[in-house]
C-alpha cells in the first residue's frame, strides 16, 4: 500500500460541510407534514376553543353540530382519558370539567373538510360559569387569589419538582447558600430592581399539524411536525392506556420548533379525534391566530433582584425572586423554574445566595419550553443589574465581569464545580470584536450612541436521565445508514450527525444517509430535541454506534488477515494494516462477509453497529438549600457585546454591530454554528425590541402578524459577528456543547445596556419597544 | 357554489382545473395539483411562505383566487430548476446556507427571482426591501442576503 493512501485524510470534525438537507430544501422536494398525501380518505379536525380565561364547564351540547352535513365526529373531554403532561401531568387533552385560559380545548369536531369542520365548531352549545381568573403571576401568588388547580396533590410529578397544593404554585425551587443576610454589611454597592418579561411567542413559520390514524384495532399511527417523537409517544400511551409500541409516530422536517413543538400540544388532540373515527386519518393544524396562543407561548416573569458587591468589585450576595407566570398548565413549565433557580446568579461567583423560584397558574396560554429554556428571561434582569453594580462601584463593566464570572474549578450557585469554561475568552473576544475601548460618535448628528454587553450561561435542562440511541448499518457498496431519533428542525443536526458518523466509521462524509423521516417505529430512541442536547448527547450515541460497527469491521479484517485488530484501521472506506500494508475496500466485506481460505465456508455477515448514551452523573439537589454535586450535565457560556445608536426624537434604536462568542466546546461544522449564532442574534433582537403577547382581562389583543411583528430583513443589524471559542467538553463528542438556543440569551439584556448607555435611562420592562423608550427619555429630561 | 373551469400554465406546463368560486391558487397548487413545495405559513397573506410568481410578479398565493389566475403563468419552486440544473439562487442558497428550517425557502426564493429578473445587480438594502415580506425565524436573514448577492454575481458571470 502507498504513503499516500495511508494518510490520514482530512478530518470532517470542524469542517464546514453544506447542509445535507441543503438540496431537498431549496427545490421544494423537502417534506413537512402538510405535505404528505392521505387521499380521499382525509378528514379534518377543528377545535371548539373556551373563549373565557377561566370557566367551570356545566354542558356541552354536540347535537347540532353532528347533524350538520359532512361531519364525522365530536370530540369532548369524556374521550380523553387520564392526565398528561411531561414533568406534571396537570392537563387533559380536551378540557373535562374546567377551562383555564382562552383557548383551552373544549372539543373537536372531525368533518370531511376544514370549512365543515370550522362550521360545525360554532354549532356545539357549552355551557360555563365563568369563574374569576388570575392574570398576573404575582396575584396568583397570593393565597387569597383564585385557586387554578384544586388537584394539584393529586397530579403525579418527576421527583424533583415541588408543588404546593392548596395555591397556585406548580413548583417551588430555592437556593440557600452562604450568609445572605449578613452579607449585605460588607457590601459597599448594592443595586435592587424589579424586571418583567412578558409572554412571546415561538413563531415557526410552519404552524403546528399532526395527523392521526387509528387502525388494527386501535394501533395509532401520528404524522407530527415535532420535536419530541419519542416524548410524545410515551405521554400520549400514557394517557391513553395503550402500549408505546402500539402508536407510532412519523416526523417528517420541522419548518421551525424553537420549542414549541417539543412535548405534546395539538398531537394529543388529533388522536382523540382520530379514535371516534377509526380507519381515517385526521388532520389538525392550527391556524396562525392559534398558533400564537393555543399551543405554547414562553413563560411570562417578574423578577426582583437584588445584588451586592465590595469595594474592590468582588460579588458577595445575591438575593432574588422569580414568579413565573406559567399559564394554565405548567405541565413542562414547572422545569423552567427550576432551572432558572439553580441558573439564578448567572455565570458568576458569588457566595452568598438566597433564590426562590415559583412556577404560578395562570389564566395565560399555557407556558412552555422556548429557545433558552427561561435563561433569556433571567439573564434580562441579571445582567443589567450587573451594569448597575458596576456603574455604582465606577468599575469598567468588562472589567467587572471578568473579575467576577466563572471560571473551570470554581464552585457555582449549586455548589457544582466547574468544568473548564472560555468564558472570558468569550467576553474579552466579543468586546474587541465592537472596539469596546473606543467611543464612537453617532452617524447621525442629534443620535445618542452607545455600547452594552451581557453574559451568559445556559445548561440543557431536562431530567437527568435524557438518554440518546443510534445505529449505523453498512449497505452493499459501504455506504451507510445511519439511524437516529434526533429532529432536523433547522438546526443541521442531520448534517453534523453525518460528520460524526463518518468521522467515527473512517468513510467519506458522502457515504452517509440518514434515515429519515424519524419514525418511532424504526429509529432508535431520542428523549426529544430539546436542551441543546443533540450534538453532544446524540452525537455520543452516534460515535458509539459507529465505534462499534468499526469494531465488528476491524475483528472481521484481522481474523481474515491473521492480524491483530489493533494494526488496523479505517481509512476513507478501506480497512488497512499498518503492519503488513494490506488493504481491502469495505464494499468487499460489510454485508457478505469474507470468504475463509480454500473455500472452507465464510465468516463475518451484515454489520449494524448500535450505540447510546445517557448521562449517569447527575445528582440530586438538596429541597431546602438547592445544593448538591451536580446539577446538571454543563454549561455552555458566552457573550454578546453591542454597538447601537438611538434616535431620540422617535426612540428608534438603530444597531451597527453586535459580536456573538460562545464557547461551543468544539464546532463540528463552524460555518452552522456561526449560522446558529446570527439567527439567535436575530430572534433575540426581535424579543428585545419587537415582542409581546398582550393580554386584556385574559383575552389576547394581538395574535397576528399585523400586530405582533417579529423581525424582517429590514430589523437586522448592519453586521454581526459571530465568534467560536473552543474550551472542550469532558463527555462531549470531539469535546462538543450545544449551542443552538445559547445565541439569544444575553441579546437583549446586552441591547438594554447598550441604551442605558447611550441615554441614560434603563428599560426594566421588555420588550424595549421605541414608544417605551421615548417616552422614558421624555421623562428623564423633565426630571 | 359555483365553479369555474380555468386554464393556467404552472411551471410551463398547462393545466385545466375546475376550482371553486373560493379556492386559493395556493389550495389549487398544494392539495389539487400536488406541488406542495409553496408552502402554508399564514394563510393571510402576511407571512410570504406560499410566494409564486404570477406572470412574472411574485403574489401571496394564498390571497389570490385560483379563478383569478385563469390564463395565467405561474412559476412555484418546483420550477426554478430547468432539465435538473438548479437556479444560481438555489445554489447559492446551499453553498451559503440561506437555509435552515427550509418553509420560508421556496418563498424566499421565488421573490428572489423575481428581484434578479428586474435588478440582476441590486444592493444589500434592495435585496432586503425585496424580501420584507417573508418572515424567516431561523437564520436572522444574514446569510440569506448573502445568497442572493452570490446568485447574483454568478448570474452577471454567466451572462458576461
Amino acid at each position: 500500500m502507498s504513503e499516500k493512501k495511508i494518510q490520514n485524510s482530512e478530518s470532517l470534525i470542524g469542517s464546514s460541510v453544506p447542509r445535507l438537507d441543503g438540496r431537498e430544501k431549496v427545490t421544494g422536494e423537502a417534506l413537512f407534514t402538510d405535505d404528505f398525501q392521505f387521499g380521499p380518505n382525509l378528514l379534518h379536525g377543528r377545535i371548539v376553543r373556551c373563549p373565557h380565561p377561566h370557566a367551570r364547564i356545566l354542558h356541552i351540547d354536540t347535537r347540532k353540530a353532528l347533524e350538520l352535513p359532512g361531519v364525522r365526529a365530536v370530540v369532548t373531554g369524556e374521550d380523553s382519558d387520564d392526565h398528561i403532561g411531561l414533568y406534571l401531568k396537570d392537563r387533559f387533552i380536551f378540557c373535562k370539567d374546567r377551562a383555564r385560559f382562552v383557548g383551552d380545548p373544549v372539543a373537536g369536531v372531525v368533518a370531511v373538510s376544514e370549512e365543515i369542520a370550522a362550521k360545525a365548531c360554532e354549532l356545539v352549545d357549552v355551557d360555563y360559569e365563568v369563574l374569576e381568573p388570575v392574570l398576573d403571576p404575582v396575584q396568583g401568588f397570593d393565597k387569597n387569589s383564585p385557586l387554578l388547580h384544586p388537584d394539584l396533590g393529586e397530579y403525579v410529578c418527576a421527583s424533583y419538582i415541588d408543588p404546593e397544593p392548596g395555591t397556585n404554585v406548580a413548583n417551588y425551587f430555592r437556593v440557600r447558600k452562604g450568609d445572605i443576610e449578613s452579607a449585605w454589611d460588607k457590601c459597599s454597592a448594592v443595586v435592587e430592581r424589579s424586571f418583567r418579561v412578558p409572554h412571546v411567542q415561538h413563531v415557526p413559520i410552519e404552524p403546528h399539524i399532526a395527523v392521526a390514524k387509528v387502525a388494527d384495532g386501535g394501533k395509532i399511527t401520528l404524522w407530527s411536525s415535532s420535536q419530541s417523537p419519542f416524548a410524545q409517544r410515551n405521554l400520549i400511551a400514557e394517557a391513553l392506556g395503550v402500549s408505546q409500541s402500539d402508536i407510532r409516530v412519523i416526523a417528517p422536517y420541522v419548518g421551525g420548533g424553537f420549542g414549541s413543538k417539543a412535548g405534546v400540544s395539538v398531537e394529543g388532540m388529533a388522536v382523540v379525534m382520530a379514535r371516534k373515527v377509526s380507519g381515517f386519518p385526521v388532520k389538525l393544524r392550527l391556524t396562525r391566530e392559534e398558533e400564537f396562543t393555543c399551543s405554547f407561548v414562553r413563560q411570562g416573569l417578574v423578577a426582583r433582584t437584588k445584588v451586592g458587591a465590595d469595594k474592590a468589585g468582588n460579588l458577595l450576595a445575591m438575593k432574588t425572586e422569580y414568579y413565573w407566570d406559567a399559564g394554565a398548565y405548567a405541565e413542562y413549565g414547572v422545569n423552567i423554574t427550576r432551572a432558572s433557580g439553580y441558573s439564578s446568579t448567572g455565570p458568576y461567583r458569588i457566595p452568598n445566595v438566597w433564590a426562590d423560584s415559583y412556577c404560578v397558574y395562570t389564566n395565560h396560554p399555557v407556558g412552555g419550553p422556548m429557545r433558552g429554556f427561561g435563561m433569556p428571561e433571567i439573564h434580562w434582569g441579571i445582567e443589567q443589574i450587573m451594569d448597575l453594580v458596576a456603574e455604582e462601584l465606577g468599575m469598567d463593566k468588562v472589567e467587572f465581569r471578568l473579575k467576577n464570572c466563572l471560571q473551570g474549578g470554581d464552585r457555582n450557585v449549586t455548589g457544582m464545580v466547574m468544568h473548564p469554561i472560555g468564558l472570558s475568552e468569550c467576553i474579552s473576544k466579543a468586546a474587541e470584536a465592537i472596539d469596546w475601548d473606543k467611543e464612537a460618535a453617532p452617524t447621525v448628528p442629534g443620535r445618542k450612541r452607545g455600547k452594552g454587553l451581557a453574559i451568559m450561561w445556559k445548561a440543557p435542562a431536562m431530567p437527568p436521565n435524557a438518554g440518546s440511541s443510534a445505529w449505523v448499518r453498512l449497505n452493499e457498496d459501504a455506504t451507510v445508514s445511519l439511524g437516529l431519533g434526533g429532529q432536523e428542525i433547522g438546526q443541521g443536526t442531520f448534517t453534523v450527525a453525518a460528520q460524526m458518523a463518518a468521522e467515527a466509521l473512517g468513510v467519506p462524509f458522502g457515504w452517509i444517509r440518514i434515515s429519515t423521516p424519524v419514525d418511532t417505529r424504526y429509529s432508535p430512541y431520542e428523549w426529544q430535541t430539546v436542551a441543546s442536547r443533540l450534538t453532544w448527547s446524540m452525537g455520543n450515541a452516534i460515535a458509539a454506534a459507529a465505534k462499534n460497527a468499526r469494531t465488528q469491521i476491524l475483528d472481521l479484517a484481522a481474523e481474515h488477515w491473521d492480524e491483530n485488530p489493533d494494526d488496523l484501521d479505517i481509512r476513507n472506506g478501506e480497512v488497512i494494516s499498518y503492519r503488513s500494508e494490506q488493504s481491502m475496500p469495505l464494499k468487499d466485506m460489510v454485508v457478505y462477509g469474507l470468504p475463509v481460505p480454500d473455500g472452507e465456508g465464510w465468516h463475518g455477515g451484515p454489520i449494524i453497529g448500535h450505540g447510546n448514551f445517557m448521562p449517569t452523573y447527575v445528582t440530586d439537589l438538596d429541597n431546602e438549600t438547592g445544593q448538591g454535586t451536580r446539577a446538571v450535565v454543563h454549561y455552555t457560556t458566552g457573550c454578546q457585546a453591542v454597538d447601537l445608536e438611538v434616535d431620540p426624537t422617535t426612540g428608534q434604536v438603530v444597531i451597527h454591530k453586535i459580536s456573538s462568542a460562545f464557547d461551543v466546546g468544539k464546532a463540528i461544522n463552524p460555518e452552522q454554528v456561526r449560522a446558529q449564532m446570527e439567527g439567535g442574534v436575530v430572534q433575540g433582537i426581535s424579543t428585545a425590541l419587537l415582542e409581546s403577547l398582550q393580554f386584556r382581562d385574559g383575552q389576547p389583543v394581538n395574535p397576528g402578524f399585523v400586530d405582533y411583528r417579529i423581525a424582517t430583513s429590514v430589523d437586522i443589524p448592519t453586521e454581526i459577528i459571530p465568534i467560536i471559542v473552543e474550551v472542550p467538553q469532558d463527555d462531549g463528542p470531539w469535546g462538543a456543547r450545544g449551542i443552538g438556543e445559547h445565541p439569544m440569551v444575553p441579546t437583549a439584556p446586552a441591547i438594554a445596556n447598550a441604551v442605558a448607555a447611550a441615554t441614560g435611562v434603563r428599560i426594566l420592562e421588555l420588550p424595549l419597544t421605541a414608544e417605551k423608550l421615548y417616552l422614558k427619555m421624555e421623562e428623564a429630561e423633565k426630571d | 357554489m359555483s365553479f369555474h373551469t380555468i386554464n393556467l400554465k404552472i411551471n410551463d406546463v398547462a393545466h385545466t382545473a375546475s376550482v371553486e368560486g373560493n379556492l386559493t391558487l395556493l389550495e389549487l397548487l398544494r392539495e389539487r395539483i400536488g406541488l406542495t413545495g409553496t408552502k402554508n405559513g399564514c394563510f393571510s397573506g402576511e407571512c410570504g411562505a406560499c410566494t409564486v410568481l404570477m406572470n412574472g410578479e411574485p403574489v401571496n398565493s394564498c390571497m389570490v383566487l385560483a379563478a383569478e389566475a385563469d390564463g395565467a403563468r405561474i412559476l412555484t419552486v418546483e420550477g426554478l430548476a430547468e432539465n435538473g440544473r438548479m437556479d444560481a439562487l438555489q445554489e447559492a442558497f446551499i453553498e451559503e446556507t440561506g437555509t435552515q428550517c427550509g418553509f420560508c425557502t421556496p418563498g424566499m426564493l421565488i421573490s428572489a427571482r423575481a428581484l434578479l429578473d428586474r435588478n440582476p445587480n441590486p444592493s444589500e438594502e434592495e435585496i432586503k426591501q425585496a424580501l420584507r415580506g417573508h418572515l424567516c425565524r431561523c437564520t436572522g436573514y444574514v446569510r440569506i442576503i448573502r445568497a442572493v448577492q452570490k446568485a447574483a454575481a454568478l448570474e452577471s458571470r454567466r451572462a458576461a
